[in-house]
């Protein structure tokens, strides 16, 4: 990880404007990406995974708003960009998948008029040369007989092929980033490991970083190369994946592997965290972790731990490992 | 196990839908009828105190098989009995008080529970129906017990399922189908919509209830390794028929069928794994449009000649074991 940083995110805050005040939704956190990483984001629901995703896309509507830190990509600042800039550098330069690919394709339009609508907003390109190149993306994403396929309407097309769809739509332009959210949640196992698998081969091929989101933990140690673990919008650990998955430091982080059924280790109990996640209006002070954490001691109920993120490729934001965080 | 005794039988199970046009939209453009077969030949047995769980894609048939087992759906073909009582038997089905013997958990907690009743009122709502309870302060006694059981506590009686979380909600539901002494719950995608760290405490909550009641369970998920957590038998579904089906454990260590097989080998899991490319191609084919012979063939890497011309039908491979496939022995 000594390249320089594709996407880099420092301390950002999100809050969401309430008649009770300001909620923070995204607290202090920081994370990097370099080309061709594909960097997981965990949580539970509500966890702030897919409002970092919004924030780094520049999508955030109000209520909501980037209230502190700041977003470089290639060294750019792009947090405080006008509507504009952010029109020229979505879909150009970032580009997104979402969770249902029926909701992301207009179902008016063929495949190809989608493709080649994107790819003429964002290059100097002809029409035939658009759709040519809708034919060729079409087909890396593996979409089979893709010159019948690209005259087509979305509902012609299986929930597979829709999201292989949307993934080409992501790479009309060649980003640099794609923002994945929850890419595979709508999708059955058989076909959300082709789709894995399609991720991962293009972060490899093309160089494109990806930010997978998601819930599944299993997706992510299939798929990503690095994880981030986020609890109560905070970062609560990154690290490389196999690290984070096989020994992780943040008790959270361990509650939440031993809560996952794996298959061929059958156990009597699953570990549980008793409790459930408190709401943004009800965040504890301290470690927002601490009154479910069975290792919590004296300073967890008063004071934030250090956060996550900074130099250390594995890093926990925990009291326990605060003393000793050069591992 | 073995010697138990046998709650729900189904066999030879068939299910079919109509999804015909409107009859004017025949007529005009000369339209035959259409049925989907949703479930086709499905045998299965649930002992008492077992947890038996189905596996399968979207539109497998999973589902229909829950409802088919609880009686919401009767079948097309073949039968379904509960402790020997045919379902469609009406009159032997209130003789026997089966409704009673015989719950459901659904997967949406939210859209299960009655937004506009309180907790009370929901987990009260068998014993009523059923006459189960002399008096209102013995409801109100027996609502208490059962939500201290799923581990909520007595004060929550007085709300609405608005003030509760997911996890909380589907323990509701858990307490309401628990109200009629149940000896068999048929549980459809009980935590798919819950966070991780709820969908533990409600898997485990699901064993402890079934150690200290002796509840059978027909749990239905696309999860496999939820299902290997908490099933003792399995069986794997495709296109509405079984095609695998057997003890868990050996039916997931040694897959036979070659979907069984695929499906092991999409599941993305937590040992992070040298990056193989999966083995998995194509997609489910629509259940109103299926293959020929076996529903697998066009995506099997075995099939031949007769898989494509013949319904394959299920063999005894040992050990329990039943494998519906041609180019498998087992």
């Amino acid at each position: 990880m000594t390249q320089t940083p594709l996407l880099e995110v420092q301390r950002l805050q999100v809050e969401f404007a309430t008649r009770r005040g300001a909620l923070v939704a995204i607290d202090d956190v920081s994370f990097s990406i370099a080309p061709g990483e594909i960097l997981g984001m965990v949580g539970e629901s509500g966890a702030g995974k897919s409002v970092t995703g919004a924030a780094v896309l520049g999508l955030l509507q109000p209520p909501a708003r980037i209230s502190g830190g700041r977003i470089c990509l290639e060294g750019n600042r792009i947090d405080n960009l006008p509507p504009p800039a952010w029109q020229r550098l979505r879909g150009r330069h970032i580009a997104a998948i979402f969770q249902d690919p029926l909701t992301a394709l207009d179902p008016l339009f063929t495949v190809g008029q989608q493709l080649t609508e994107t790819m003429l907003a964002h290059l100097p390109m002809t029409r035939q040369q658009a759709r040519d190149r809708a034919v060729e993306l079409l087909t890396e994403v593996g979409i089979p007989a893709p010159e019948r396929r690209v005259d087509q309407y979305p509902h012609q097309l299986s929930g597979g092929l829709r999201q292989r769809v949307v993934i080409a739509l992501a790479l009309c332009a060649d980003p640099r980033l794609i923002i994945a959210d929850e890419p595979t949640t709508a999708l059955d196992v058989s076909t959300q490991a082709q789709i894995v698998a399609l991720l991962r081969r293009l972060a490899r091929e093309r160089g494109t970083a990806v930010m997978l989101i998601t819930h599944d933990m299993g997706v992510i140690a299939d798929t990503a190369d690095r994880v981030a673990v986020l609890y109560a919008g905070r970062l609560v650990e990154i690290g490389p994946v196999r690290e984070v998955v096989h020994a992780p430091r943040h008790p959270y982080t361990t509650g939440l592997m031993g809560a996952i059924p794996r298959l061929g280790a059958r156990r009597a109990r699953l570990t549980q965290i008793d409790g459930a996640m408190p709401g943004l209006d009800s965040i504890p002070a301290g470690c927002a972790f601490h009154p479910r954490c069975p290792r919590r001691f004296d300073p967890c109920g008063q004071d934030r731990p250090p956060e996550a993120g900074a130099m250390d490729p594995h890093s926990v934001s925990c009291w326990l490992h605060a003393g000793s965080s050069d591992g | 196990m073995a010697e138990a005794r046998t709650l729900l039988e189904m066999a030879s199970v068939g299910r079919d839908f109509d999804v015909s046009r409107p009859w004017l939209d025949r007529v005009i453009s000369r339209l035959p009828r259409q049925q989907l077969v949703a479930v086709d030949d499905f045998s299965l047995e649930v002992r008492a105190g077992e947890t038996v769980a189905l596996v399968g894609e979207s539109g497998c048939g999973k589902s229909t098989v829950a409802r088919l087992a609880v009686g919401l759906h009767a079948p097309s073909r073949g039968s379904v009995r509960f402790e020997g009582v045919d379902l469609r038997d009406e009159s032997a089905v209130r003789a026997a008080s089966v409704r009673q013997r015989l719950q459901m958990i659904f997967q949406d907690p939210q859209a299960s529970l009655n937004p506009r009743w309180r907790v009370a009122d929901i987990v009260a709502e068998p014993l009523r129906v059923h006459g189960l309870t002399a008096s209102r302060r013995e409801t109100r006694a027996r609502v208490e017990a059962l939500l201290s059981q799923v581990g909520l506590s007595a004060t929550d009686a007085g709300k609405f399922p608005h003030e509760f979380s997911g996890g909380q909600r589907q323990r509701i539901s858990i307490a309401r189908a628990l109200s009629s002494s149940p000896a068999f719950i048929v549980c459809d995608e009980p935590t798919s919509a819950l966070d991780v760290s709820v969908r533990a405490q409600v898997l485990n909550l699901m064993g402890d209830l079934q150690a200290s009641l002796g509840l059978a369970y027909l749990f239905i998920s696309h999860n496999l390794a939820v299902v290997e957590h908490v099933a003792h038998r399995v069986g794997v579904m495709y296109l509405g028929r079984l095609v695998e089906s057997g003890p868990t454990a050996e039916v997931l260590a040694h897959p036979a069928h070659p979907y069984t097989r695929m499906l092991l080998a999409a599941v993305p899991d937590l040992e992070v794994k040298e990056r193989a490319a999966p083995a998995v191609t194509g997609e489910i084919p629509s259940p109103i449009d299926r293959p020929s012979g076996c529903g697998f063939h066009p995506r099997c890497p075995l099939a031949h000649a007769r898989c494509r011309e013949e319904i394959p039908l299920a063999r005894p491979a040992g050990a329990g074991r039943s494998v519906a496939c041609h180019a498998v022995y087992v």
